[in-house]
Formats: C-alpha cells, structure tokens, sequence
C-alpha cells in the first residue's frame, strides 16, 4: 500500500472478472505521513481510506469485466461502516462482488477482513466509462500488471 | 397514467426528495425536475432492479449526442414510461 500515492491495494489474490467476484490483498504501511495527523500519538488507518480500498478494489474486477476499455469512477458509498480501528502494520483481505450492471454504472457489495473477521464493509457505486485519456489507460494497466493480474499483457 | 409511470414517479419522488405531486407524464426529468447526475444514476438502479431490466442510458445519450434523438424522446416521463414499458416487454 502506498498511501501517499493513493494505492489502497498491494496485490490481486483472486479475481474471476465474469462471476464479479474479486479478493485484493492490503497491508497497512507501519509508517506514513497520514498518520502523523490521524492521528497524533494514536495512528489509525483513517476509515475514508478503508472506503478507498474497498473502491479500488472493486475497480479492479469492473475494468477487469470491460476489457481494460473503461474505468469505474467511484460515485456513491452506502452504508459503510468501519467496525473496528485499523493501525499500522495490519494485513487486510478487502473483497467485493458485483451485484448489479447497469448500462454505464455498477454497484458492488465490498467488505475488509482482518484475521478472518470484518473490519469494514459498504456497498459502493461507480460510473463506469470510457478513459478519458490514454494516459490513465496506461497507468492503469501498468499498476494492474504490477499487482498481480496475469490476465493483462 | 401507467403503472410504469407512477412506480418511476415514486421512485423518483423517494430518491431525489422531489414532492410526487409534481411529477406529471410531461415533466421533463432533467430540465423540469432537476434531476443530476448523480440523482439520475440512483433512479437508473432503481428502475432496473424493480423492474429487472438494463435501461440503455448510455445508448441513449449516445443517440442524443449524435443528434438522433432529443432529450425529450427519453427524459419526458410518459416517454421513459413507454421505453421502459419497450424494456419489459422485449424482456418477457
């Protein structure tokens, strides 16, 4: 996870792209700016961020399911709840499963285990859209290929 | 009124905090109720998941942009109505 950079996941275990279905992997880095505010002598992964890896989890599996031809912008969470504190140095399984398709948006159920046990969980929506420039395209396939998606050449 | 337009007029109603008194057949749901983006997104998962359906929005706004359509064609609600009605239809 680099948080600084906005990258919530570490690496792809397990996606089947067809079936919806998608499990990434996140460790929380020991140190970060991020924690020097939130918070000071207390550091707790803040929940929004929790939110982002649930969102770019499922990202993943939806640009996965379009062929790398679109990008899924996140656009409303619902009934995200942050269970318990997240702090440096926790390993996390975020997963997310899509639950419906809709014509350029999707909606995802996506939930964070810690020790087999859920941390977090929200149902998140995106719009899903053709890349808006070849550039993020390509960064995009870059991170995916760097994450562990063999899917991708 | 259809039972298709009173159950989107509701769904509207509920989702954009939009008084259901003053969705009519005719009201335009972007130009006369306002509805945005995001608002009109929420209605779409609602349409669809009542009545198990995939409303083509984007190829609707793709025949808008390219000037083969208006926005009326899809937007006025008995015109919504009738193309959701087209939906169930092709569905059963």
């Amino acid at each position: 996870m680099r948080l600084e950079y906005f990258q919530l996941i570490d690496r792809i275990e397990t996606m089947d792209a067809q079936g919806g279905t998608i499990v990434c992997r996140a460790t929380i880095p020991t140190e970060s700016t991020v924690f020097e505010g939130h918070f000071p002598g207390h550091p707790l992964m803040p929940g929004v961020l929790l939110l982002e890896c649930m969102a770019q989890t499922g990202g993943h599996m939806i640009l996965a399911r379009n062929n790398y031809d679109k990008m899924a912008f996140l656009a409303q969470a619902d009934r995200a709840k942050f269970r318990s504190f997240i702090v440096p140095g926790d390993v996390l399984d975020v997963h997310s499963k899509l639950t419906h398709e809709g014509s350029g948006y999707a909606v995802c159920e996506a939930r964070i285990l810690k020790d087999g046990k859920t941390v977090a969980d929200a149902e998140i929506r995106y719009r899903v859209l053709p890349f808006p420039s070849p550039e993020l395209r390509e960064k995009m396939l870059e991170f995916v290929r760097s994450v562990g998606h063999t899917g991708v050449a | 009124m259809s039972d298709t337009f009173d159950a989107i007029a509701d769904i509207i109603a509920e989702t954009c905090n939009i008084e259901r008194d003053t969705i009519t057949p005719e009201s335009h749901s972007i130009d006369d109720l306002g509805i945005d983006s995001l608002d009109f997104l929420d209605v779409t998962f609602a349409i669809d998941k009542k009545f198990g359906i995939k409303m083509p929005v984007e190829a609707w706004m793709k025949e808008v942009n390219e000037g083969r359509a208006s926005t009326e064609d899809y937007f006025i609600m008995a015109n919504l109505a009738a193309k959701i009605d087209e939906l169930r239809a092709a569905k059963a």
